[in-house]
């Protein structure tokens, strides 16, 4: 017979994975691997309860809200779970995005006065610039190893080498219904799905590295600013994510 | 004034500050919110140097003395533009005031230029104040906060109706460079706070003002440099690329560096060290020395030379604010182009193309 104590371990493990698939929508990441989850544990009876935490008390409150959201629906989801309660800490918004994820009130409500309308075209927004970023991360070791501009142009999907990148651009790319199986241009604009004309290739190869750069570079003050806010690493994030860039 | 390698840079700190943030200046009630604002801004001065960290007690609020010694007498500055942040919701007088900059100033002169700063939702007695401050303290630039905090609303954009009316008054009074810091909250909260579209609105249509973009737009570096590519008016201030990222992330000081050098040039880049979130000293000397390194990774970006680097580090402000720069820091008349970019022909074919990503 399995102890209680470890089958709540399991179920903690197991709502800690789930929150792996929570993103910060601007910085394109987990927020494990980030360290906003401050911790996660399940009792026997099945109630998960997961602390978040940004770098900074005044972070953008409508990404928060995305991330408490997300992060409710990703640990309900997870079998065994009976309830979830999932809590921001030291924010300047945490009583109404705790209390409005709680009620499943959806943002305009739990911000009511002060918002128009929900978050869809927000994260919309920033996936299309996660595809953008991704574009460069699938490409640049295509040029790097002597791939012709003009050739990507031309390339498919199923033509990319595979990794992770590749991966992760498909799946960004179908997450807002752009083309995504082997036929697929590589080269999309992901405003509109049209592929990339030779003439855009250029610009469209430079504003995807921009794009990229601008993420990892606020990635970078994010990490920096959180770990001066809290010393110890988060649930789920690995030490060596921390320190790539020195 | 600083001096390496024989070469003499004339340095022009575009954005500092003379706040008062300790407990005797919190409003009674909203004391959350001044102490998270300034926990927030000394986990910035965390990207810097170790040995350039200050205790929070002192970050609060440090004094008179203290920013003579660090921007001047240590810090390699010539001329610092006070660029003020009101906050009064929470700060009782005022985060950073103009009056509070001036008083100060006052004692030393010379040594500082004066903005002021204006909030569209003030009305009628804001542009009074506005008015009154330009004629009081001879502004040349105002810095705005578009996620302050007023009467309930979270904020507002430069496209606003009641902001034109404040950039026409801004035109008609000289008060030609426009700082626009964006922040994280504004009205509705489901909009993306920190979108600089508003920028490029109001840049077309006020070609007479400089709009100085705090940060470069940061955490949109992309969405400024697409906008900044195409408004001859809109200019990167570095605050926060230099502070934060050169001793933190030097890798991605170097791409970010690159990515400005490629689609805003050095001609419209301005230094800032947002003292006292960080002290100008380590930030001129390692600018002075920074080369973009020679590895196939950054090999598509534009170089920085000596001519460069004196430009952003004052010479660009100056032009900006009329700063009197002497004879011996001025760059020969054929440094004073913009520097020839074949990448200029991409960047120009953009205006044809369909726009990605936005």
């Amino acid at each position: 017979m399995t102890a209680p104590a470890d089958v709540a371990a399991a179920a903690g493990q197991a709502v800690l994975e789930a929150l792996e698939t929570v993103r910060d929508p601007e910085l394109d990441e987990p927020i494990t691997s980030l360290g906003f989850v401050a911790s996660c544990t399940v009792s026997a009876d099945g109630d998960a309860r997961v602390r978040l935490r940004l770098p900074t008390y005044f972070c953008a409150p409508n990404f928060a809200y995305l991330m408490v959201a997300d992060a409710y629906d990703a640990a309900s989801a997870v079998p065994g779970v009976r309830s979830a309660e999932v809590v921001l800490e030291d924010h300047f918004a945490s009583d109404a995005i705790n209390g409005g994820v709680a009620a499943r009130a959806g943002f305009a409500r739990s911000f009511a006065g002060e918002a128009a309308g929900e978050l869809d075209g927000l994260r919309a927004d920033f996936l299309r610039k996660a595809v953008m970023a991704g574009t460069d991360q699938v490409c640049r070791p295509l040029l790097a190893a002597g791939r012709d501009p003009a050739a990507l142009q031309a390339m498919r999907l199923g033509e990319v080498p595979p990794s992770r990148a590749a991966d992760r651009l498909r799946q960004r790319r179908a997450e807002l219904g752009l083309p995504a199986g082997d036929d697929a241009p590589l080269l999309i604009d992901p405003a509109t799905g049209a592929p990339v004309s030779e003439a855009a290739l250029p610009l469209h190869l430079r504003k995807a590295h921009v794009t990229r750069v601008s993420i990892e570079a606020n990635s970078g003050i994010c990490r920096g600013m959180l770990r001066h806010r809290y010393a110890t690493p988060g649930a789920g994030q690995a030490a060596a994510s921390e320190e790539e860039d020195r | 004034m600083y001096e390496s390698n024989g070469e003499r840079y004339f340095i022009v700190d575009g954005h500092m500050h003379y706040w008062n943030a300790a407990p005797d200046n919190w409003v009674p009630g909203a004391e959350q919110y001044a102490k998270g604002w300034i926990e927030c801004f000394h986990a910035y001065q965390g990207l810097g140097p170790p040995q350039t960290h200050w205790p929070i007690e002192k970050f609060m609020k440090y004094s008179e003395d203290d920013l003579m010694r660090d921007v001047f007498t240590d810090g390699h500055v010539d001329v610092a533009i006070f660029q003020p942040t009101y906050l009064k919701e929470w700060y009782r007088e005022g985060f950073n005031t103009t009056e509070r900059n001036a008083l100060m100033g006052e004692k030393h002169p010379g040594k500082f230029v004066y903005n002021t700063r204006w909030d569209p939702r003030d009305g009628d007695a804001g542009l009074e104040e506005l008015r009154r401050n330009v004629e009081r303290f001879g502004c040349k630039g105002c810095k705005l906060y578009t996620a302050e905090w007023n009467a309930g609303s979270r904020g507002w954009k430069l496209t606003d109706p009641a902001a034109y009316r404040y950039l026409e008054v801004c035109q008609e009074l000289g008060v030609t460079n426009i700082h626009v810091h964006k922040g994280p909250t504004i009205w509705p909260l489901d909009k993306d706070a920190f979108d600089v579209s508003d920028v490029d609105h109001v840049a077309t249509d006020f070609p007479g003002l400089n709009f100085i973009v705090e940060h470069v737009g940061l955490p949109r570096i992309e969405d400024f440099c697409f906008m900044a590519t195409q408004e001859p008016n809109v200019y990167a201030g570095l605050a926060v690329v230099i502070g934060g990222l050169m001793h933190a992330r030097p890798q991605f000081f170097n791409k970010v560096m690159g990515e400005l050098l490629f689609w805003v040039g050095e001609d419209k880049m301005l230094f800032g060290s947002d003292y006292a979130i960080w002290e100008p000293k380590w930030q001129v000397e390692g600018f002075v020395n920074w080369e973009m390194p020679d590895r196939e990774e950054f090999s598509d970006y534009p170089r920085l030379g000596v001519a460069g680097k004196k430009k952003i580090l004052g010479l660009n402000a100056a032009k900006l604010y009329g700063i009197t720069v002497p004879g011996e820091f001025q760059l020969p008349a054929e440094a004073g182009a913009p520097a020839a970019r074949e990448d200029a022909q991409l960047v120009d074919d953009r205006s044809q193309q369909p726009v990605a990503g936005s």
